[in-house]
């Protein structure tokens, strides 16, 4: 045992050494053999997997037929099922119901007013009986009205009251069938992980080739992005649910529809709303992005003042999302926290539905006032606040006052920091490189993590896209360092602190619910676009998890070996670095895992602020309706990611079963 | 007790692996431990044939690990055995289809676990009911049976509660109340005292008795506990590692352990208490004694009467004389 450890630190050191050599002489041994291939994958061994793609896709639209109907018929008949509640959803709360075509159109019925979203919102909060939650929810529905977001806002909201349970229903059914089948769920589970990690700007244009530009497109690609946890969530609370109680629904003689229905899809309601809640944000989340195949509302004018550089704009439209996010965020969490109410009472029909039938009189009511006074229907205009000068302002106060400092900032980190990690990524040939990384895929899982990690890197340099997967990582690899020296001391101090712990959830869960776009907002006015505002971008982003899994790591060791280690006379000091955080690592690796994974996600959108990774890649794919390119490039990010999650589960999971923690 | 077997079990093997069936008949049916083991089997039950009688109360013993949850699940074809057969009422409970099982649980079985199991969704009421709502037994006609049992089983006044607002002990009154639901003829408990505390689970115990002789069910109860099976059992069957060691009544495993590992269940029981006279006397049937015991009686009641007397008779229940007790076999018996 002593002898291998030694040995397999000698190897860990030269590698390291083998490595470093490497990159500072490569290139010269390359020249030197003549041997340029060495350092940069020659390009006419790249496969052209991007065109088999685009042609495949294009086949399918154009050709493919399945006897009754083609390819092309079944993506209609799917717009145009889904197409018909968002219309009804879209007339309730923003068009009204119209009559006669475009210009002519006579609104024959109006559309809810502002008065009555809210008291919908006040009656839903109200089943939380949170007085808090209740004032919070009324107050950013106002906000909407106050500040000039009304319009774009209920176009983003019905799109969200469709999207979120289609997602959810769908998300159970699939979580059901694989379930219930364990083929299935081999099947499935992959490609939940691929979806999950391959970038949405990738299969925004197989959906946008298929489906067209509209809000159906945006609908599509929303449901498709947010129903991966829906699916995870049902299949961990079914496989969750104790034996025993499965056992005793059979016994009390239940069909197997019975037991689903009656007893195992019930007894996980509280789990399943969580994953409800996850769809919630996820659809959120999609709102600026679904914009750019279609989507409109919020996330339009988003995406429309940033490329105007209408930072004002941006920013008020940016608020108004976030808002939606949190009312809707804290809405869904309570009612999956809401407790099972204690001896009901046989309740009349009124006494039952008594807040539903009082909300439906009053949005009539509402509705007949609404003829008579204007201010029932529209807020009114001369009360509306604007607040887009004030950030315009702001702004310049900032960069007039403030550019050396942010300046000097912004190039002390580039050029001491970032620019190194940058040359190290582009300076290892890459035989080493993949050589290394199935060293460390042998090391952490033997056979099948080492191939794993052969193959997908293999099929990296073959779509020669080498070069921009090692600008992704390095983008990469820099924000998740700076994450992790800001996040995991935090995490440590909310492990430790009480209050500490109560103030950055606080903090940490307000940034979890903000869309990735909104992150770019504030850091593109500040730092212009760049590799720099890209990495200071995704640190926000990425940063909650560190701190997250940290505390948690640190909160949850075992009481009885905090006090054996005070009892042997540990200082405070020493027991935070003998004992907590060697116990924590494991935790703390996932929480780096997460870390990085965000990382991946947020680094494709950063491509708006021009970074030359994969991610620009990929947009350049979606800018130009190029499905291959975007795709590839997508599946080459989500390799990335891949190995990175499988290599650090792996190693934290060889950590806990060497302390025998589970 | 009439003899007639409610339930039979023939030979049952359970293994857990892949293709155990097919490994069993290559074995000629009968492979033994090392075999099984060392083809990456894990034997749950090994070749167990037993019979239920009609309303006995049959108490499955074993340690955590014995098979015996096991065994009592391929009875109810919650699980189903690798080889054997299991009749119940003489209809063979392999060959039924899914839709006659369904039938089966819905009107002849209940069942008590040992965590509760009970639907944390659902009311106490709810809870009961439930066996009789997914029969499509429509919600007035079961909340009146619902209520029946709730007042059996002691749950008065708590019928709109949630599981999470009762106590351990009320929540296995509702376990028991539900698995009575149906007025099943088998009953099945698979360690239903074990999470109580032991105050509750001696209440329990005692509540189970009362409810036993109202009902007349046919019952198999299973426990890790030797002082619950003695108490409870009409016939206890010992199970250690898949195996049935020793059918028989509490008096049989005392008197005659079918080998050490019975024996060392036995050994420390304050057997004075447990057995009955009969079970010592000596067969000679004196009548000159003027003191007279029932043979059914415990010894430790009459070991008064005994030691001041020298000698007594044993009588039957129609005070026939069947045998005798002298000082020295009792004091031989005890000091044993």
């Amino acid at each position: 045992m002593q002898k291998k450890k030694i040995s397999n630190k000698i190897i860990f050191i030269s590698l390291t050494i083998v490595t470093f050599l490497l990159y500072w002489y490569g290139k010269e041994i390359a020249n030197y053999f003549d041997s340029k291939w060495l350092v940069k994958y020659p390009k006419h061994y790249s496969f052209p997997f991007a065109i088999y793609t685009t042609s495949f896709v294009k086949w399918l639209i154009n050709e493919a037929n399945f006897w009754l109907f083609t390819f092309n018929d079944l993506t209609r008949f799917f717009a145009w099922i889904i197409e018909q509640p968002y219309n009804v959803v879209l007339a309730i709360f923003s068009k009204g119901i119209l009559k006669g075509q475009g210009q002519d159109a006579i609104q024959i019925m109006e559309p809810l007013s502002w008065i009555s979203v809210v008291g919908i919102f006040f009656t839903l909060a109200l089943y939380t009986r949170d007085k808090f939650l209740i004032i919070l929810v009324v107050l950013s529905i106002v906000y909407l009205a106050v500040f000039d977001q009304w319009q774009s806002s209920m176009i983003t909201l019905s799109s969200i009251i469709i999207a979120v349970p289609i997602g959810v229903v769908l998300g159970i059914l699939l979580g059901i069938l694989s379930y219930k089948s364990k083929i299935l769920e081999k099947i499935i589970t992959p490609i939940l992980d691929l979806m999950q990690t391959v970038p949405v700007f990738a299969y925004l244009v197989p959906i946008l080739v298929m489906f067209g530009f509209g809000p159906v497109s945006a609908l599509i690609a929303t449901i498709i992005y947010a129903m991966p946890p829906m699916v995870r969530t049902t299949l961990l609370a079914l496989n969750n649910i104790d034996p025993q109680l499965k056992e005793s629904g059979l016994m009390s003689g239940c069909t197997e529809r019975q037991l689903m229905w009656k007893v195992l899809i019930p007894v996980s309601k509280p789990t399943l709303l969580i994953g409800v809640n996850q769809v919630i944000m996820l659809s959120l989340n999609m709102v600026i992005i679904a914009s750019m195949i279609g989507a409109g509302g919020l996330g339009y004018d988003v995406l429309a003042s940033l490329r105007r550089l209408d930072i004002g704009g941006g920013i008020e439209s940016g608020i108004a999302i976030v808002v939606i996010a949190i009312a809707l965020d804290r809405l869904s969490q309570s009612f999956a926290n809401l407790p099972t109410l204690s001896k009901k009472t046989q309740q009349t029909f009124y006494n039952k539905y008594k807040k539903i039938i009082l909300l439906i009189l009053y949005i009539i009511g509402i509705y007949i006032l609404g003829t008579f006074f204007t201010f029932f229907k529209l807020f009114p205009k001369e009360l509306m606040i604007n607040t887009s000068l004030f950030w315009e302002e702001l702004v310049k106060y900032i960069n007039i006052n403030y550019f050396d400092n942010l300046e000097s900032f912004k190039i002390t980190l580039l050029t001491f920091f970032m620019l190194p990690i940058k040359k190290f990524f582009l300076g290892i040939p890459w035989p080493w490189f993949i050589f290394i990384i199935t060293i460390i895929g042998w090391y952490f899982g033997k056979l099948k993590l080492a191939s794993l990690c052969l193959l997908m890197s293999i099929f990296i340099v073959t779509t020669g896209l080498w070069e921009k997967a090692m600008i992704t990582l390095y983008l990469c690899g820099s924000s998740v360092i700076i994450a992790s020296i800001i996040g995991i001391p935090l995490g440590v101090w909310a492990g430790l602190n009480d209050r500490a712990n109560k103030i950055l959830t606080a903090f940490i869960d307000t940034l979890q619910t903000l869309p990735s776009f909104v992150y770019l907002i504030p850091v593109v006015m500040l730092f212009r676009v760049g590799d720099f505002t890209a990495m200071i971008a995704v640190i926000l982003y990425a940063l909650a998890p560190a701190v997250r899994y940290t505390a948690h790591g640190v909160r949850n060791i075992n009481n009885q070996i905090v006090e054996a280690a005070l009892i042997s006379g540990c200082s405070q000091r020493q027991l935070l670095f003998k004992i907590k955080l060697p116990l924590a690592l494991p935790e703390i690796l996932l929480g780096i895992n997460q870390t990085i994974m965000l990382a991946l996600s947020m680094l494709v959108i950063t491509a708006l602020v021009g970074t030359r990774d994969l991610g620009q890649e990929v947009y350049i794919g979606l800018t130009k309706a190029d499905i291959g390119r975007g795709l590839v490039a997508g599946l080459c990010v989500a390799f990335i990611s891949i190995i990175a999650d499988r290599i650090i589960k792996a190693g934290s999971n060889k950590l806990k079963n060497k302390y025998g923690i589970k | 007790m009439s003899k007639s077997p409610k339930l039979v079990c023939k030979n049952v093997w359970k293994l857990y692996g892949d293709n155990p069936k097919e490994f069993l008949q290559s074995h000629n049916n009968n492979p033994d431990k090392k075999t099984i083991e060392s083809a990456g089997y894990i034997q749950a039950i090994r070749n167990a044939s037993l019979e239920v009688y009609e309303n006995e109360i049959l108490v499955i013993m074993g340690l955590s690990g014995s098979g015996k949850s096991t065994l009592v699940r391929c009875m109810s074809r919650l699980v189903d055995p690798t080889i054997g057969e299991i009749f119940f009422e003489n209809i063979d409970m392999g060959k039924l289809t899914k839709k006659e099982l369904i039938e089966i649980r819905r009107h002849k079985m209940g069942m008590v676990f040992q965590h509760f199991a009970l639907f944390p969704h659902r009311t106490v009421i709810e809870n009961i009911a439930f066996p009789l709502e997914v029969q499509g037994i429509n919600k007035k006609e079961r909340e009146k049976s619902a209520l029946e049992i709730i007042e059996l089983v002691g749950l008065q006044g708590r019928e709109n509660y949630f599981p999470k607002e009762l106590s351990g002990g009320q929540q296995q009154r509702v376990g028991i109340g539900r698995s009575l639901a149906v007025k099943p003829e088998l009953w099945f408990l698979d360690e239903p005292f074990s999470a109580l505390d032991p105050l509750i689970r001696k209440e329990m115990q005692n509540e189970f008795l009362k409810i036993q002789n109202s009902l007349k069910k046919t019952i198999i109860f299973i426990t890790h506990d030797f002082d619950e099976a003695i108490k409870l059992a009409d016939r206890i069957i010992i199970m250690n590692e898949g195996r049935i060691v020793q059918i028989g009544s509490p008096e049989d495993l005392i008197m005659k352990p079918a080998d050490d590992y019975v024996k060392e269940f036995t050994e420390d029981l304050p057997r004075e208490r447990l057995l009955s006279v009969k079970s010592i006397m000596d067969n000679k049937k004196e009548t000159n004694n003027s003191v007279k015991v029932y043979e059914d009686e415990k010894i430790f009641s009459i070991l008064e009467k005994v030691l001041s007397e020298g000698s007594v008779s044993v009588i039957d229940k129609s005070n026939n004389v069947v045998g005798s007790l002298s000082k020295e076999t009792v004091s031989k018996f005890i000091n044993n």
